[in-house]
């Protein structure tokens, strides 16, 4: 099989954009893309864009997005597979190439999620879980991951103090990415203080809403090397699902639909777990990252805790998880996670992340999840 | 009238929505498919095994074993009285799973994972129209001696 590759990369900064609306967001990652890859439009055959649609007032945000980029009549579509919706876009964007349909596509992920009202969010926070069963008793996000750390610390003996090393070691990270929402450490001390949420959670295993944008654009192996002397290859795409509702899982340790996905990703590309250099995981709370380092293999099941405790997801250690800060401190504009988690892998494997950087990365993955598990997408990311 | 299931409803409608009549005569119910057997809970109308849309409903005993809890501090549109509030996903006796909130029968100290638990149906007797769910309660509560 012909291989896909990135020739060109761009990110915006990630926080509470009031200066700008999506399509504006989306514009400043794609124009950092295309001067990375030294393209003009013309060279574009299509645009994917990644967007949760009920954050934005603006119905079909594809729509404005593709005319404010200066893309008509190229086509695009949306795809929206809740907080994966950047990784479903690379996905896609890999098919329509290896089908030998397009040549170059752009995927841009893009959210504002700061312009709805704390009603609104609180609204929709009621009905991230299966409404019919769940929802009616107040289920809430950091709630399903509460009862997911909950089940973790009473089989395998996790501690509070481990998930929040989760939250120290992204935040010490997060300081040093010019495009994070929160740029500065934090301590155990202040970790523990922080206000209660969800039971064992408090406010600082949780990630934060943010506005943003990344872009990267992707194309067919020939073109790709005419157009880039340093590209990096998407080289496995893999993609799984669980239950909608929690009540149907096998258990609440873990992520059926990661476990899939990775053993789809690394058979693809042909590599293992320990083959993985560094890694950019899905920390929208504590306990799904120590989860995620379990899922794609870099420990056994039940030893996250002792993972984090023992630093081995730091530079340095077995490998390199989240070193741009993750979702904990750069911020998730759910829409725009996957393809700013790529972004990060494909900087990484190029060599360009200055104190951040994690030696002779040369294999790194993004795993992107949704809703609770519902949906998983591991990527994996090759340079030669 | 399914509506008549949970505080805040979000489903209307559904082929098992005589639940929420049975749950508001105090029996708790599962479904079977009159075609394979397949039993389970929470309710569904087609059979995910064999495909059947025929089924009946079976009272299901409420026993069972909590598997996991998180005690909510910051609630969602609705539920912000409620506040906080503990979220239990208990093991069924009779098969399946079934999330709800510990009742006033156990304490915050006795509510771990493990514990033997009764599932017991309740209605909110102080909204119009009716509203009925279900809580988790000490092992041997009973649905007329729940508080209410």
């Amino acid at each position: 099989m012909p291989r896909v590759g990135v020739v060109g990369i761009g990110h915006g900064v990630f926080g509470r954009r009031s200066d700008a609306t999506v399509q504006e967001l989306a514009f400043e990652a794609f124009r950092l893309a295309m001067q990375d890859a030294g393209l003009t439009r013309e060279a574009l055959d299509a645009s994917v864009i990644a967007a949760v649609p009920e954050y934005h007032k603006q119905r079909s945000v594809a729509g404005v997005v593709q005319e404010y980029l200066n893309l008509n009549p190229k086509p695009t579509w949306l795809t929206e597979v809740a907080c994966a919706s950047g990784s479903a876009a690379m996905r896609t964007a890999w098919m329509a190439i290896q089908s030998g349909l397009h040549e170059v596509v752009a995927v841009i992920g893009c959210q504002k999620m700061t312009e709805l009202s704390t009603g609104e969010i609180l609204a929709l926070m009621g009905r991230v879980g299966e409404v019919q069963w769940e929802s009616v008793f107040g289920t809430t996000f950091p709630g399903y991951y509460a009862m997911f750390a909950t089940r973790h610390m009473h089989e395998f003996g996790t501690t509070r103090e481990q998930l929040l090393q989760v939250a120290i070691k992204n935040h010490h990270y997060g300081a040093l990415n010019p495009n994070a929402l929160f740029r500065k450490e934090i301590t155990l001390e202040k970790a523990m203080a922080s206000e209660p949420v969800a039971s064992p959670f408090c406010v600082y295993d949780c990630c934060a809403n943010a506005d943003g944008a990344a872009c990267v654009i992707l194309a067919a192996e020939d073109k790709a090397k005419a157009i880039s002397d340093k590209v990096v290859w998407l080289d496995g795409v893999g993609s799984a699902t669980s239950s909608m509702s929690v009540l149907r899982r096998p258990d609440l340790v873990g992520l059926p639909s990661a476990q899939e996905a990775a053993r789809q990703a690394y058979e693809m590309a042909g590599v293992t777990a320990k083959d993985v250099k560094v890694a950019e995981v899905h920390d929208c709370f504590t306990i799904a990252e120590l989860m995620a380092y379990e899922d794609l293999g870099f420990c056994k099941k039940g030893e996250g805790g002792p993972f984090i405790a023992d630093r081995r997801s730091y530079i340095g250690g077995d490998v390199a998880v989240n070193v741009d800060g993750g979702l904990k401190a750069k911020g998730h504009p759910i829409g725009a996670t996957g393809v700013s988690m790529a972004y990060e892998i494909i900087s990484q494997l190029r060599g360009d992340c200055g104190e951040r950087q994690v030696p002779d990365a040369d294999v790194g993955l993004t795993h992107n999840v949704g809703g609770i598990g519902q949906y998983t997408f591991v990527n994996l990311f090759r340079r030669d | 009238m399914f509506s008549w299931f949970g505080k805040v409803s979000f489903v209307p409608y559904s082929k098992v929505q005589d639940f929420a009549v049975h749950l508001k005569g105090g029996r708790l119910m599962g479904t079977v498919c009159k075609g394979c057997g397949y039993s389970t809970f929470p309710p569904r109308a087609d059979c995910p095994e064999c495909m059947s849309g025929e089924f009946e409903f079976k009272e299901w005993s409420g026993k069972g074993t909590i598997y996991t809890l998180t005690k909510i501090d910051a609630a969602p549109t609705g539920f912000e009285d409620e506040v906080p509030y503990t979220v239990a996903v208990v093991d069924l006796e009779d098969g399946g799973r079934l999330l709800a909130w510990i009742g006033e029968t156990i304490s915050e100290d006795d509510a771990k994972i493990g514990l033997d638990v009764q599932v017991v149906p309740r209605i909110f007797e102080d909204l119009e129209p009716i509203k009925v769910y279900y809580t988790v309660e000490q092992a041997g509560t009973t649905w007329g001696k729940a508080p209410v």
